[in-house]
């Protein structure tokens, strides 16, 4: 059990790493593109827009969190 | 011709990055307790990890284009943010500097302190140098699969990318015999985090269903906009660093 347990850690910290707001972000910004794009809006701007805008959040709840 | 030199160039440097930091473990294990064992760890880690891909390759590549556009650029946009974001906080004062030369000699310490190597089979030798070689390895693993399987031919061309970092660190590593602390591994990371959020931005965008206008030639477009977003945020964060008088030491937990 100890042995899954670890490898399950492994693989998330590997994977989703420091910050999992990060990922759970990126899946939400996948998925309202996929939404926009079924609308028949053209929707290329939003993840470049979306990635800014999680990684400033990250940055921010660290260097608050650091200070 | 524009995917596939940013591939390739992605793949190299995100490759050499880490091989760099397997390189430094190998390298203090090596000179303080012998070689042989140290050698046979590394050759172990790199048939596990021949394995591991020879696995999940051929399964990787019979899925869907859509999905795995969706899928990998998912992970490369999560697996860079998380490159870009650490190399801010280095960049901008808020974490310490990543020093291999102070890396290597703390695991030449802890090699000399493990006691004298056995006559045979030094294991303790053995297992550092495997696991080193392995979790570094596992990333470079994990670049080749997801940069390759977006595209038809691309697993080669990152595997090959690969291959050449390879070949270059371990030819200066043997040449040099001391960690590679002069390569600017910071400043390698903050590129390589900038191409895997551009490739995992372009991607997933495709994947979720979105065209990019004038196609593979917004590649560099993306990444002239994240590299602007990047050094404007560095800057404001040694700005507010100052302001703060906040030293990396008490920084942030990354």
């Amino acid at each position: 059990m100890r042995y899954v347990v670890g490898f399950l850690r492994f693989w998330y910290d590997f994977v989703v790493g420091d910050d999992w707001r990060i990922a759970l972000s990126v899946v939400a910004a996948i998925g309202l593109t996929a939404v926009v794009v079924s609308w028949g809006i053209s929707a290329w701007w939003l993840m470049p827009v979306a990635v800014v805008v999680i990684l400033l959040s990250s940055l921010r709840r660290a260097v608050s969190a650091g200070e | 011709m524009t995917r596939d030199v940013f591939l390739f160039l992605s793949a190299f440097l995100a490759s050499a990055v880490e091989m760099v930091e397997a390189l430094t473990i190998v390298l203090a294990v090596g000179v303080t307790r012998g070689w042989r064992s140290t050698l046979l760890g590394v050759g172990a880690a790199l048939l596990a990890l021949a394995a591991l891909v020879g696995a999940l390759g051929p399964s990787i590549a019979n899925a869907p284009i859509g999905v795995l556009q969706v899928v990998v650029g998912g992970l490369l946009l999560i697996f860079g943010l998380q490159w870009l974001r650490k190399a801010i906080l280095r960049s901008s004062g808020y974490l310490p500097m990543h020093d291999e030369a102070a890396i290597y000699a703390r695991e030449r310490d802890e090699a000399q302190a493990a006691g004298p190597a056995d006559r045979g089979m030094d294991w303790y030798s053995f297992t550092l140098a495997f696991k080193g070689v392995f979790l570094e390895g596992l990333e470079v693993a994990f670049i080749v699969i997801t940069f390759g399987s977006a595209r038809s031919g691309g697993v080669g061309l990152a595997a090959a990318a690969a291959a050449a970092a390879f070949v270059v660190v371990g030819a200066v590593g043997a040449i040099v015999h001391a960690p590679l602390s002069r390569v600017p591994e910071n400043t390698l990371k903050f590129g390589v985090g900038l191409l895997l959020t551009t490739f995992g931005t372009f991607w997933s965008t495709e994947g979720a269903g979105a065209s990019w206008p004038g196609g593979d030639a917004a590649l560099p477009v993306i990444l002239v906009f994240l590299t602007i977003a990047a050094f404007g945020t560095v800057r404001t964060l040694r700005e507010r660093r100052s302001a703060r008088g906040v030293s990396a030491a008490e920084g942030v937990q990354a």
